[in-house]
């Protein structure tokens, strides 16, 4: 029995297709983040059921601060230093966040609970976690729609987003007030080669994320006539 | 109006100044101390020493301090009252049934069949008073026809006073108008020149009721010994509390949960009989050698036996080797709040999605203890790691410093992204590497130029202070003392660091 070639769809169209059912009920439960991280993004959001990883705990709030605002409940394991005020400053929602400070040797077990109805669980790695064990909570977390936030190495993340060339203003020698931090927010993600970089002020003077153009550094005072 | 039915025969126990008396046995506090139980800055009880010095129910919480110096002013509550009553009138029930609580502090029975049982009234009383002579309290009792003439009796009682049947308005008739408890009638009745109870009673029942209206009316009968309110037993309330005893002592956390688990669920199984959940739950244990450990459990919804075999391990590993030291002989558990069962019913379509956030947050809580899931909430104070107060998951928020003061000292945005609980020992040095100081004039010793973090050595980019921080100054266990300063290093990072008498820490992080 012969196969005509013409009946057989291409591999395109199967793409497509795989694509539209794996991804249709997923794109519309995107988690929210801040507009001047979503270009950066390749969904413009972060993608339930992947991991991302995160360096730096300012960049952390940030991610965590507009699901809170849009009323989901937020875990955070294995961060006891976490600043509590901070937090808030930058818009995350002190009774709709749960924390497992000293998960111990049990941390992955806790992501794993803390997964299914979290939809979204930050969590700093205790030790090297190991390959089988993150394609497991990776079964999980696609599952049951939750977004893992990794502050430390992990085997397979969606993106990575890091903090490069900080700088702080409002600092003198022996005077002032840090008023904010100019950063290179850079994504790199599994699917582009090179990373996007953002220019941001993060934390600005409220503490939050901000767009706008930084200020100008701490102003000289020079002798004068 | 129907006519008056005649008075029954009661027997009132009275337990003077018993809000008093409900917060000694609370606080288990010596009976010696001048006690005064204040409600809306007026005195409502006060103890045998304070009466000595002049203080009085009624009278103005200043003028009560003004009097006796060494006062101890507590403040009232109406639930330690009924609390403290309830054993009492447990114990009364077990030597004479159907009592009425009246209010906390006083209680009326029918005394025609205790009087038959015991031979007499005087007997009856006695067996009663002899019942609760070691719960203390000092009651007296009073035997009279009605409630109101009774109660007169055991005030005047020494500890007993039997008004024979038929002689309430003998008995009353030199009475003062104030005993009826009317504030109006006390003021009135004395101008008009009416002193005493019998001179209210013998006035003319209509002429009281054009002048007085039908409470006058009522209190007219009283004065007269015609108190026509029958005694309303009370039904006695479910025993929902449960308890365990081990046969020998425990020594094994996983034991006694192991045990505890069936009274657990006999506990919540009585409770749903009852319609009623357990909201807030007091576990008691007590250890051979006399330790005792007791403590209030919150839940955000109810505890259901699992729950509830949670707290008691918690409880128990939280005390091992501090409170209790020895093998455990027993565990109470009590209701301190209940609700409707009906509100705690799951949902037709399943249960909401905070109720799954609750389920899997307890199940992290039973495999790390109860401090193992946290909200953090924001109190007050001046240091960052203070401010930030974890709760337990279930737990109702306690700030031990109120968030909403201005607290001076305390730092603006932006925070601190990372807060160390424990600070960390660093070393800040001059461009020479000397360690800089502040000197008593809050002068810098040097230049910062160098932060030394364990082996790490960041040169610093720009640093600001000193902010001198000095709390408690007073008091010598908790003063607290340092000069705040945040530098950046040229790496990007910038740090808060405070300088004390033991050198620099790192309060926190600017990451």
């Amino acid at each position: 029995m012969s196969v005509r070639a013409a009946e057989l769809p291409s591999r395109d169209a199967l793409q497509q297709l795989v694509r539209a059912k794996a991804g249709t009920a997923k794109v519309h439960h995107l988690v929210p983040v801040h507009p001047a991280l979503a270009p950066l993004l390749p969904d413009g959001g972060l993608r339930p059921g992947a991991a991302y990883s995160v360096t730096g705990g300012a960049l952390l709030l940030t991610l965590l601060a507009e699901p809170s605002a849009a009323g989901s409940w937020c875990g955070v394991v294995g961060v006891p230093e976490l600043g509590a005020e901070a937090a808030r400053s930058a818009g995350v929602a002190l009774d709709r966040i749960a924390l497992v400070p000293q998960p111990g040797e049990r941390w992955l077990s806790v992501v794993a609970a803390l997964a299914e109805v979290l939809p979204v669980v930050a969590v700093r790695p205790a030790g090297r976690v190991r390959d089988a064990d993150a394609a497991r909570l990776a079964a999980r977390l696609r599952e049951r729609s939750c977004v893992l936030l990794v502050c430390g190495d992990w085997p397979r993340v969606e993106a990575r987003l890091a903090v490069d060339e900080a700088r702080w203003e409002g600092l003198g020698e022996g005077h002032g007030y840090l008023s904010g931090r100019d950063v290179v927010v850079s994504v790199a993600t599994r699917s582009t080669a090179t990373p996007r970089h953002v220019r941001l002020v993060l934390p600005d003077a409220t503490g939050r994320l901000s767009a706008k153009a930084p200020g100008t550094g701490p102003v000289e005072l020079r002798a004068v006539g | 109006m129907p006519p008056a039915a005649a008075p029954t025969r009661c027997l009132v126990l009275w337990f003077p100044d018993w809000p008093v008396t409900a917060w000694r046995l609370a606080e288990d506090a010596p009976p010696a101390d001048a006690v005064a139980v204040v409600e809306a800055n007026e005195v409502v009880a006060c103890s045998t020493a304070a009466y000595g010095e002049g203080v009085h129910p009624g009278q103005r919480r200043r003028e009560a301090q003004a009097r006796c110096p060494e006062l101890r002013v507590v403040p009232a509550d109406r639930l330690r009252d009924e609390r403290q009553f309830a054993p009492l009138v447990d114990r009364v029930e077990q030597v004479a049934p159907g009592v009425q609580v009246v209010r906390p502090g006083l209680a009326a029975l029918r005394v025609r069949g205790p009087a038959r049982y015991y031979g007499g009234e005087r007997q009856a009383a006695t067996a009663l008073l002899d019942g609760l002579d070691d719960l203390g309290g000092g009651g007296r009792a009073g035997v009279a026809d009605g409630i109101f003439t009774a109660e007169q009796a055991a005030r005047d009682a020494d500890p007993i006073l039997v008004v024979p049947g038929g002689g309430s308005a003998d008995f009353l008739a030199p009475l003062p108008v104030s005993r009826l408890g009317d504030a109006e009638l006390a003021g009135l009745l004395p101008r008009l020149g009416i002193k005493r109870l019998g001179d209210f009673a013998s006035m003319d029942a209509r002429q009281v009721r054009d002048r007085f209206g039908d409470r006058g009316v009522r209190l007219h009968d009283l004065a007269g010994g015609r108190d026509s309110r029958p005694v309303t037993a009370r039904t006695p309330p479910p025993e929902l509390a449960r308890q365990i005893e081990f046969e020998p002592a425990l020594t094994l956390a996983d034991q006694v949960a192991f045990s505890v688990r069936a009274t657990a669920e006999d506990f919540v199984a009585g409770l749903a009989a009852a319609n009623l959940v357990c909201t807030e739950l007091r576990v008691h244990l007590l250890a051979e050698e006399g330790e005792h450990c007791e403590r209030v459990w919150l839940h955000p919804a109810c505890f259901d036996a699992a729950a509830v075999v949670d707290r008691v391990r918690w409880q128990l590993q939280a005390a091992a080797g501090t409170v209790i030291g020895s093998g455990l002989v027993r565990v109470r558990l009590e209701p301190v709040a209940v609700d409707a069962i009906s509100h705690h019913a799951a949902g037709l379509f399943g249960a909401g999605a905070d109720e799954k956030v609750h389920h899997v947050l307890s199940r992290v809580q039973a495999m790390l203890g109860h401090e193992g899931v946290v909200t953090p909430t924001i109190g007050g104070g001046r240091w960052l790691a203070e401010r930030q107060v974890l709760v337990p998951w279930g737990d109702r928020a306690v700030l031990p410093r109120p968030a909403g003061r201005p607290w001076p000292g305390s730092l603006p945005d932006p925070l601190p992204a990372t807060v160390f609980a424990d600070r960390r020992r660093v070393e800040v040095t001059d461009a020479n590497g000397a360690r800089v100081g502040v000197d008593d004039r809050l002068l810098l010793t040097g230049t910062p130029a160098v932060l030394a973090i364990g082996a790490a050595r960041l040169r610093l980019a720009g640093w600001a202070g000193p902010w001198p921080v000095a709390e408690h100054g007073w008091d010598p266990a908790r003063a607290t003392a340092g000069c705040r300063f945040q530098v950046a290093d040229d790496t990007g990072g910038a740090w808060l660091l405070v300088l004390d008498a033991d050198g620099w820490w790192a309060e926190g992080r600017y990451d």
